[in-house]
Order: C-alpha cells, then structure tokens, then sequence
C-alpha cells in the first residue's frame, strides 16, 4: 500500500506574536516543528505501511528549510521525502496550496491513499485536505479516528463527529484527514535519524511541476490578507469608593442597571 | 562544558532524553509507588533502537561502546533510575556473550536483544556471595547431553522479565573461582524458576528476583567462552560496566541538582527566593561542580574502556566510587535545599535521594572498588621499586 502523507512545517508554539510595526509573526527563537496534527498523519501512514507494505511518501510545500520537516518524518519511519519549494509558490493560500499539491500528486507514481492532517497549527483552516481530494476528483473522508479495514481496494473508516462517530466506507485510493485520538505517534528511532540524516529530499519547483506560474503562490491565491494584527485586549475595570456597605450598594445598583440581576 | 561527543553521540544522547522525558517523566511516580516492571518504556525504547547502542552492527546492533550506553543511561537516569537501571542491566547480561560467545551464540541471541524483543540479565550474587563473588556456591555438572544446574541467584535485575540468563557457576567446584563458568539460561528451561520479588528502597520501577535452579538441563553449547572462565570473564565484565553505573549516578545527580535549583528559584522566604541566599547558593554551587565533575570521569573511564585497553579496573572503578558518592551527597542536598517539600513523595528528589543509594552499593561496593583501586597503587610502586 502505497501512501502519501502531506506534512507542514509550522512554529512550533500556538503563543506566536506579531511585530506591531511590520505585522509579521516573529520568529526568532522559535523552532520549526511537524505540524502536530500531520504527525498523527506520518504515523499511521506508517503503521499501514508495517500492515500491507508498500511505501509512505512525505510531501511538504515551504520554503527550503521546510527539508527539516521531511527528514524528521523519514526519522519517524516515512520512506521518502519530497519538497515543493520555490520562490514562486510564497505568499500561497489554501487553494494555491492544495493546487501545488494537486500538481506534485499527479506528477507521483501510483498511490492508494493520502493523509492529511485535520488542519494546522498556524493556518488552523483544516481547507487543504478536502480541496486536494476535490482537485484530485477522489472521495474524501474528514476527521478519521481509526482505520478499521482495509481490504479489496476498499477502506472502512471511523470518523469524529461532533455527537458520535460515523462508520464510512470509500474506494481507493482515497484522501483521508485525521484526528489526535486515531493514534499515538512514536518518538524517532536511532536508524531512523541516520536514515534521515543521508536521505536527499528532492525538491520540485514550477518547472518540476510544469506549473502554470498563475495558479501557484500570491498569483494563485484567491484570498489576500490585508493585515494581520493582534486583538487588542481591553480590560475595564470601577473601583468603587466608600465603605463597605457603599460599595455593596453601587455593585447591586450597576448590575441592575446592565441587566445581569 | 565541552565533551566532544561526536554527532553520532549527541544524537543518541538528545533522543534518550525526549523519551526520557516525554514517557518516563509522567509516569516516573507511578512506577516507583507500585514498583511496576515499566513494560511500556521499553517498548518504546525498543522503537527508538536504544537496546541497538551496545549491540555490535553485524548483529543488527549500532556498535556503540561504553560511552554511547553511558550518554543513554545518564539521560534515562536524569528522570528515573529504576527505569535506567532496568535498561542497562541488557549491556550486562549481553556483554559477556558479546566478547566470549561463538559465532553461532551470537548470531542466535543478539539480533533479538539488539532489537528489545528480548531482555537479558546477569547472576553472579548469591546469599553467600555478594563482595565476594568468589564464593558462589551454585554448581554446573556435566552430565549427558549439557550441564545441570542446582543452585540460588539473588538479587538478580530483570529477573522473571528477561528471556536470556548469564549465569556464573561452579562448573569444577574443587577449584574454587577457577571452576566457574558462565551459562547462558532461557527463561522457561525446565527446573528454572524466579523466587519472590524483592522489595526495594530505591530503584524500584526495575525489578529484582532470586532465580532458582533446580536439576534444570541446558544444553552443552549454552556454555560461553571455556569451562573456568567465568571469573575472569565477570571481572572483565564489571571492568567494563562500571562506568555505566557511574552515568547512572551522574543522571540522577543531574536530575536532583535540576530540581533543587528550580525549586530554590520559586521558593520564597524572608522575602525573597531562596536561592538568592548565600547559603543556598553555596550548596547549589557545590553540587553542580561535583557533578560535573563526575560526569567528566564517567565520560574519561567510559573512553578508557572504548580505546580497549586491557588493564581498566582502576579506571573503571573510579568512575563508579567518585560518581556514586557524588549522587547520595548531592541527592542528600536536594531534599536538604527543597526543605519539608523536598521529603515529600509529591516532590522527585526524595525519590533521587533513594535511587541514589544502589549506586554505592552494587556492582561492586565503593569499599571494595576504593581496595581494588589501592592493590593496583601497591602493585605500581612495587613494581617501581
């Protein structure tokens, strides 16, 4: 079985700040990480690869340091490593993203299933995954918590809903995005990392791809961030004056007045 | 401080400690109040290849040597010995195989041990001998078909969880330590059975048994190296290992000396933290020189012994003494500067201070290793004399 496993290198806090004066996130000293919700993808990409094997493919588009990410996945058991990066493709949104993807997926050999995860850390629209499969024209299946079979070109999965679960079942191949809950990721393994250490990442740019340069990066985007900014926190607070018993007396009065009693 | 680990090193060093610290710390507690046998971490260090550092690479093992078991063990310690303990009781039970079994051993035991599927244990202890190791009683007689073995292990790590057994015996008891030998045992050998469970003061998330022998039949060719060996073979053994236990001490010295100053930093009293007292500082100035310092002998020792020089016990010894008593003083410290909290169980160090004291103790007694290490002096100066 083979899988194609689409990762993101993202930073790694959800505590990221903005510099007020160029409205970009600051970066200095913060690392680089998978994003989380695609370890989950990495490992269960393996884990069917260990069941059926076949080969995990990890695809990322980033800039050149995003080969960082692609090793780690390599260390945590992915067999190959491919980066879509070039200067081209900066600025992208969502659609401009899945459509380079979309490129990079047709230019690939056979595969029978592709996994995202549910959405990342730092975007957190959870778009790419379905606007894949949607280009792809393949099934798509959201927010999948245990693969339950796998037979006969066919897949049964589990899916988070938000009162329950539903049991679905699709065709292969097919695009799938996953939760936390549908496994624990493993740590890396010695190997693993000397594996990843010599693996060269291949990188396809615009011309790799045969791109069409208007449907890829700031030019294939159909969204535009206009500023980005941190919400102002405004926090109001009264002191009331006078002894006890006034302070009381002008706290009932105003919660009166505002409604709350 | 500087220690020049090469790449390799420090990528085996960095990843212990992320499972370190990511699967033993939560659980580190539990383990050590329910003196649970920590399956699930070495499952995982299974996965990460750690059982592959001391297992030479034509055996599916990474071929590291001692300072590549020290660097892991030291990290694994830094969190909990028990669990440490329990990890590098496999370079003990495996080193003796490594060196002195046949082609044919080796090919059969190791790719399995390198891989975690099987843990290993080494007996030498009996109720008889313990500094002593000389006066081992349990015997091996050649009979038919192998050896039957009668006889008592105590104190044996890993013991009921490992599958592979070195076990030292008495294969010509006329002879005294000249007669022992090293057998390895399977666990689920006939008349081979584990005695009751120890418990322990420390260490406790690693588990210790007595292993029995009654007329239990192994085959001829469990025999590792030559009859009479098994001495020298053991004391070679012990040569080697020591360091490992010197990186032990270092770890939870490391471990404590972390809490204490994390502790003194938050502490406030009189107004302020803790550790702007002279005295504190004073006491935490010293632990962290005498744990550096330990760390660079384990490390010194552990290079000694990579280089392959034959003599090494004095080397080895010192590592092991100067460590060991470096973490009961500095654990001592911990649970002294983290006060009343430090002496609960919510608190690690109290757990440190525990830990600790084993390191002192086996593998070897610092006074026994302090005598070694003065008969080599002796023998020095008699030979220069």
């Amino acid at each position: 079985m083979n899988v194609v496993v689409c990762l993101k290198q993202v930073p790694g806090t959800t505590q990221v700040k903005i510099d007020p004066e160029t409205n970009t996130l600051i970066r200095q000293g913060i690392e680089n990480i998978i994003n989380p919700f695609d370890t989950y993808a990495i490992e269960e990409g393996v884990r069917l690869r260990e069941r059926f094997g076949g080969k995990v493919t990890a695809i990322s588009m980033g800039p050149p340091q995003a080969e960082t990410a692609l090793k780690e996945a390599i260390s945590l058991g992915a067999d190959e490593g491919i980066l879509l990066s070039d200067p081209a493709f900066a600025g992208a949104d969502t659609w401009a993203t899945s459509c380079t993807l979309f490129m990079a997926l047709r230019k690939l050999e056979k595969y029978d299933l592709i996994i995202c995860g549910r959405q990342t850390l730092d975007g957190d629209t959870g778009q790419v995954g379905p606007q894949l499969a949607e280009m792809l024209a393949l099934p798509f299946i959201a927010y999948v918590s245990q693969i339950e079979e796998v037979a006969d070109g066919e897949m049964r999965v589990r899916r988070m809903v938000e009162d329950g679960y539903e049991i679905m079942e699709s065709s292969l191949p097919t695009v799938l995005t996953v939760v936390k809950e549908i496994n624990t990721p493993r740590l890396p393994s010695l190997r693993g990392i000397a594996r990843s250490k010599s693996a060269s990442i291949p990188v396809w740019g615009v011309e790799e791809l045969n791109a069409d340069p208007d449907k890829v990066g700031l030019s294939g985007s159909f969204t535009r961030v206009v500023r980005i900014f941190s919400p102002q926190r405004v926090c109001r607070g009264e002191i009331f004056q006078g002894d006890v018993e006034d302070q009381v007396d002008c706290l009932i009065s105003r919660l009166k007045d505002d409604g709350f009693l | 401080m500087e220690y020049f680990l090469t790449e390799e090193q420090k990528t085996i060093k960095s990843l212990a400690r992320k499972i370190a610290e990511e699967r033993v710390l939560p659980v580190r507690a539990e383990l050590d109040e329910k003196e649970e046998f920590p399956w699930a971490i070495i499952r995982d260090l299974a996965d990460a290849d750690m059982f592959r550092v001391f297992v030479p690479e034509e055996y599916e093992g990474l071929g590291g040597g001692c300072l590549e078991l020290c660097l892991v063990v030291e990290e694994l310690s830094r969190v909990c010995g028990g669990v440490a303990a329990t990890y590098a009781v496999n370079a003990l039970g495996s080193y003796t195989l490594i060196e002195y079994g046949t082609e044919e051993q080796k090919k059969r035991y190791l790719p399995d041990i390198a891989a975690g599927k099987k843990l290993t244990a080494f007996a030498i202890s009996e109720a008889t001998a313990g500094s002593d190791a000389s006066a081992i009683r349990m015997t091996a007689e050649k009979v038919e078909g192998g050896y039957r073995l009668n006889g008592t292990k105590q104190f044996i790590t890993n013991a009921g969880e490992a599958e592979l057994y070195t076990v030292i015996v008495l294969t010509d008891p006329s002879r005294g330590a000249r007669g022992a030998s090293a057998i390895l045992v399977e666990k689920g050998t006939s008349g081979f059975t584990f005695g009751k469970e120890e418990k322990k003061m420390g260490i406790r998330a690693s588990v210790t048994r007595e292993l029995i022998f009654r007329n239990c039949l192994v085959p001829e060719e469990n025999l590792i190296g030559r009859e009479g060996m098994g001495f020298i073979q053991a004391m070679r053994l012990f040569d080697r290992s020591r360091p490992g236990i010197g990186a032990q001490a270092v770890g939870i010295a490391q471990g404590a000396l972390e809490a204490a100053v994390d502790y003194a930093q938050q502490r406030i009293q009189f107004g302020q933290p803790i550790i702007s007292l002279p005295v504190v500082q004073d006491m935490l100035a010293e632990m962290a020189i005498q744990v550096e310092a330990a760390r660079a002998l384990v490390y010194a020792a552990a290079r000694t012994v990579d280089s392959g020089a034959r003599k090494i016990t004095e080397e080895s010894a010192m590592a092991k003494v100067f460590a060991s008593d470096v973490a009961m003083k500095v654990t001592t410290d911990a649970v002294q500067v983290c006060g009343g909290t430090g002496y609960m169980k919510d608190y690690p160090v109290e757990k440190m201070m525990r830990d600790a004291k084993i390191t002192q103790i086996y593998e070897g007694a610092n006074q026994i290793l302090r005598n070694a290490i003065a008969v080599e002096l002796r023998k020095r100066k008699a030979r220069t004399e």
